[in-house]
């Protein structure tokens, strides 16, 4: 398992330096100025100026090659000086945003927090919601319990969240005023009553993306529920006078598990990702919000930077996922 | 240091505070939606407006502008003029008085030394200050003591206000911003979203792209303002978000920019928690016309730049009848609402630079085929598309991907199919429209096609740089990499004379009636441009915000201090 799991640490790096020269050419590439939302106002000399402070105005290797030093080298220097109070980086150029001049560090380091708090609670919901919804779907096939929890799964993985998002708003906001339409980033839980201010306004959001990790996570449930109950060793089970109750929730739940777990895992990535459209739609200004409003006004440090970040966690949770299913199935060997 | 002297500042406040009116930060917190987020605080490293105005609570200018583009001094004790002796006789020297006793918000006093630093801060090299504009021109800027600054030009400016007013050029500590000239300018991430300032609010707290919380500067010069001790700009989401959250929902006291269609303000006047308001300035949306041929068929290099005239539209009378075909009243009803109104000018304000050009406002069809046929311009092979010496009317209309101007195409499209011509539409990604890059075709300023569409103004309330924008010299061509300014690649030699005149005329009226000729040379005697639309500014404001001024000429924010929670 070891020498398995160094081997894919190693293949990852050409992996991910691969990725990150694609990414680069191709934000670079994609039509578009940082200078587009600049006021017409502004006279073409000025214009010249700012690009060249910017430094967008330098060739495209020179840019990802400074960029490679900055991301590797220069960005955890950083991070080192700030865990232990040192002075490594020398007040090397770090990544700075060509939109807000803030390094691109900083703003994740602002954007996460409500990112994983909301999204990160709205997966742990989907999936409490989806596991028992698929066993109970399976154990009862064709069953109306099943047809209904069919129903809910195409409705939440078919309705796109920018319509459930908006639909939310305006009925529990805007007509009956119980929600807040605006996430307060500034707001930190003390008491009693900021904690439910903060229940208050990730109700919507959270409501929202749970039904759509359920409905995606319940289908695959059912499915590996459904094929473990037809095997051999649950008529064994059943033979030697097992309880139902026991047969299903201790020898089928742990088989069927399995296939899920990787699901679940190769589906965190995408908490720290963000959900672009409902972070929008409730201003909720996460990662995702972010990474939206960089690419709009083609900063392309911070695209570069966020979508590399993600490249880096995909690959990572894709070697976990591996990890764990070694872990969980014993017939499953590496080595 | 700066710890001691903040402790001192503050000491200094607690101990005044009784004296003080004791209105100050008593109505609480008042919210503000910026649904474009506020990237900076310092104007001079980013153009756009959302972060020039949130800036402006905090940084403030010489001298700003009320709500009819006249000047009213800030920092300065009055507004310099000839009449004073603030200006000198020959225009080549302005004098600014600031006022006494001003302090910054960490207690230091302002001086002379600081308005001087602005001008290096934003005219150093490798700096790339987006406000360069404003400091062009400059010889040398002088400070004989504390509180007089002497800014002497080039040579005579008969409009000598461009540096250190508005918005756009608030005053900079020097001591905080020592050490961010030139290229460290953008580095200096603190300073940036903590700048020390006159205004009546500090940054406490300051999350990039998303929330700006600021409170009451204690030596803010008025001890009885701000009426509000805390101030909230949140950012994210769009227009008619921002403006729901104030109008339908109550969250926010105030919305900025909530461009929403006309059916949109309705529904959202309906929540009867706020109303709309609008201020008219400088910004026009306009049609252009190529006065020289796009045709793909010429070389490289040789497609829309002077080489070649346009073959159509070289006819004076031609161009007429575009813009006579045109409903504007009906494009405002449909795309603006509240938040335009229909235009004949390219300089629709202040009132007096405007000319009182009306004859394009009455849509007249028939008068626009009419002048077509006079043209020679007939329909010889009854397809319904015009025809002339073998060659078909039939151009090319661009614009940015934007909902209202699509709309507006089409309309226009209808109007033109109407008289006979045929329209082909191309809507380009604002970002490479608006993008500038040399290389790709799909520029403004390339302008491979015969007509296109978009919107322009102008920086406070002088047009002398706007109406300089169409001298001869100013026509972008691949020898300038496409940078000029002269879209429409017009050339008329009493134009370019009459802009020389304009830089050598002193006194508002005078100057005021040679804009008004530059601009009826441009529009209702050549039509080189069909202005359409008067696009106002258009915000959100609770019924609960009292105080509030609306302003087209400086920041939206300009009044701040006299907010007020209505009880």
């Amino acid at each position: 398992m070891l020498t398995f799991t160094l081997r894919r640490l190693l293949t990852a790096i050409p992996t991910l330096l691969l990725i990150s020269l694609v990414i680069f050419l191709l934000v670079d590439l994609a039509p578009g100025s940082p200078l587009s939302d600049v006021p017409l106002t502004v006279p073409p000399d000025v214009r010249q100026k700012m690009l060249e402070a910017m430094g967008a105005d330098q060739p495209v290797m020179v840019r990802y090659f400074l960029w490679l030093k900055q991301f590797f080298w220069i960005e955890p220097l950083y991070g080192i000086d700030a865990l232990l109070g040192t002075d490594f980086a020398q007040g090397a150029q770090r990544i700075i945003s060509w939109q807000s001049k803030v390094p691109v560090f900083q703003i994740i380091g602002e954007r996460l927090p409500q990112t994983l708090t909301v999204v990160g609670t709205a997966y742990l919901i989907g999936v409490l919601i989806a596991l028992p919804i698929g066993i109970y779907s399976a154990y009862r096939q064709y069953s109306w319990f099943d047809q209904a929890g069919t129903f809910f799964a195409m409705a939440g993985f078919s309705v796109p969240t920018f319509f459930t998002g908006n639909l939310l708003i305006l009925i529990f906001a805007v007509n009956l005023g119980w929600f807040p339409t605006i996430y307060d980033t500034n707001l930190e839980v003390v008491d009693w009553a900021s904690f439910t201010k903060m229940l208050a306004q990730m109700a919507l959001p959270v409501t929202v993306l749970a039904l759509f990790n359920a409905a995606e996570i319940s289908r695959y449930t059912r499915s590996s529920v459904l094929e473990n109950l037809g095997q051999d060793y649950v008529r064994t089970a059943r033979a030697k006078g097992m309880g139902e109750q026991k047969v299903v929730l201790k020898h089928v739940l742990r088989n069927s598990l399995i296939p899920v777990v990787t699901v679940v895992a190769l589906g965190l990535p995408t908490v720290f990702g963000g959900a672009i459209v409902t972070e929008q739609i409730f201003k909720i200004n996460g990662i995702g919000a972010a990474l939206i409003g960089a690419i709009n006004v083609s900063d392309l440090p911070t695209v570069q930077t966020v979508t590399f970040i993600f490249a880096v966690l995909i690959v990572m949770f894709n070697l976990i996922a591996d990890i764990l299913y070694g872990i969980l199935d014993p017939r499953i060997r590496y080595d | 240091m700066k710890f001691r002297t903040a402790l001192l500042g503050a000491a200094a406040a607690f101990v005044l505070a009784p004296a003080a009116h004791a209105e100050r930060g008593a109505d609480g917190e008042v919210k503000i939606f910026y649904y474009q987020a506020v990237s900076t605080l310092n104007a001079y490293l980013s153009s756009g407006t959302k972060d020039v105005e949130a800036g402006s609570l905090v940084l403030e200018p010489l001298a700003g502008f009320d709500q009819d583009g006249q000047l009213f001094p800030r920092l300065a004790q009055d507004i310099p003029t000839v009449e004073n002796g603030g200006v000198a006789a020959d225009l080549t020297s302005i004098t600014w008085k600031l006022k006494e006793g001003l302090v910054w918000s960490d207690g230091t006093p302002v001086t002379s030394a600081d308005v001087k630093f602005t001008y290096e801060y934003c005219t150093a090299p490798d700096g790339g200050c987006a406000q360069g504009a404003k400091y062009e021109g400059i010889a040398s800027i002088e400070t004989p003591d504390d509180l007089t600054v002497i800014v002497k030009f080039e040579g005579p400016k008969p409009y000598p206000y461009q540096p250190f007013t508005g918005g756009t050029a608030p005053i900079l500590q020097k001591a905080q911003f020592e050490a961010c000239l030139g290229a460290a300018a953008q580095s200096c991430v603190e300073q940036n979203s903590k700048p020390i300032g006159t205004g009546p609010f500090i940054v406490t707290d300051f999350k990039v792209n998303d929330v700006v919380t600021l409170e009451v500067n204690p030596n803010y010069r008025d001890a009885a303002k701000p009426a509000f001790g805390k101030v909230t700009i949140k950012g994210g989401g769009d227009a008619l978000a921002a403006a729901s959250a104030v109008m339908e929902t109550g969250e926010f006291d105030y919305a900025w920019n909530t461009q929403i269609n006309p059916d949109q303000q309705k529904q959202m006047e309906a929540g009867g928690k706020g109303t709309f308001v609008n201020a008219f300035g400088t910004l026009v949306e306009r049609i252009e016309i190529n006065m020289t041929d796009p045709s793909p068929a010429l070389p490289e290099g040789e497609r829309s730049t002077v080489k070649h005239p346009h073959p159509i539209f070289s006819d004076p009378n031609v161009r007429k009848a575009l813009s006579m075909a045109i409903d504007r009243q009906a494009l405002v009803d449909i795309g603006y609402g509240g938040a335009g109104r229909p235009t004949c000018n390219l300089v629709p304000a202040p009132a007096y630079q405007a000319s009182d050009n009306t004859g394009c406002l009455t849509q007249d069809v028939e008068g626009a085929k009419a002048l077509l046929a006079e043209a020679g311009w007939t329909d010889t092979d009854g397809d319904g598309i015009l025809d002339k010496d073998g060659k078909k009317f039939s151009i090319l209309y661009q614009t940015s991907v934007n909902a209202v101007r699509q709309d507006f195409q089409a309309l226009i499209k209808g109007w033109w199919n109407a008289i006979g011509i045929e329209v082909e539409l191309k809507s380009i990604d604002a970002s490479v429209f608006f993008g500038g890059d040399a290389a790709s075709p799909d520029t403004f300023q390339k302008f491979y096609a015969d007509v296109e569409m978009y919107a322009n103004n102008f920086d406070g309330t002088d047009a002398e740089p706007y109406m300089s924008q169409y001298l001869c010299d100013k026509i972008p061509g691949p020898e300038n990499q496409w940078q000029g300014e002269n879209i429409n690649r017009f050339c008329d030699p009493a134009y370019d004379a009459l802009v020389k005149e304009l830089s050598t005329t002193s006194g508002i009226e005078a100057r005021g009636e040679l804009v008004k000729k530059l601009n009826d040379m441009l529009t209702k005697d050549s039509n080189v441009v069909i202005p359409l639309v008067d696009r106002g500014r258009f915000s959100a404001k609770s019924n609960t915000l009292d105080g509030f001024v609306m302003n087209s000429w400086d920041t939206e924010l300009w009044n701040v201090q006299d907010w007020t929670r209505a009880k």
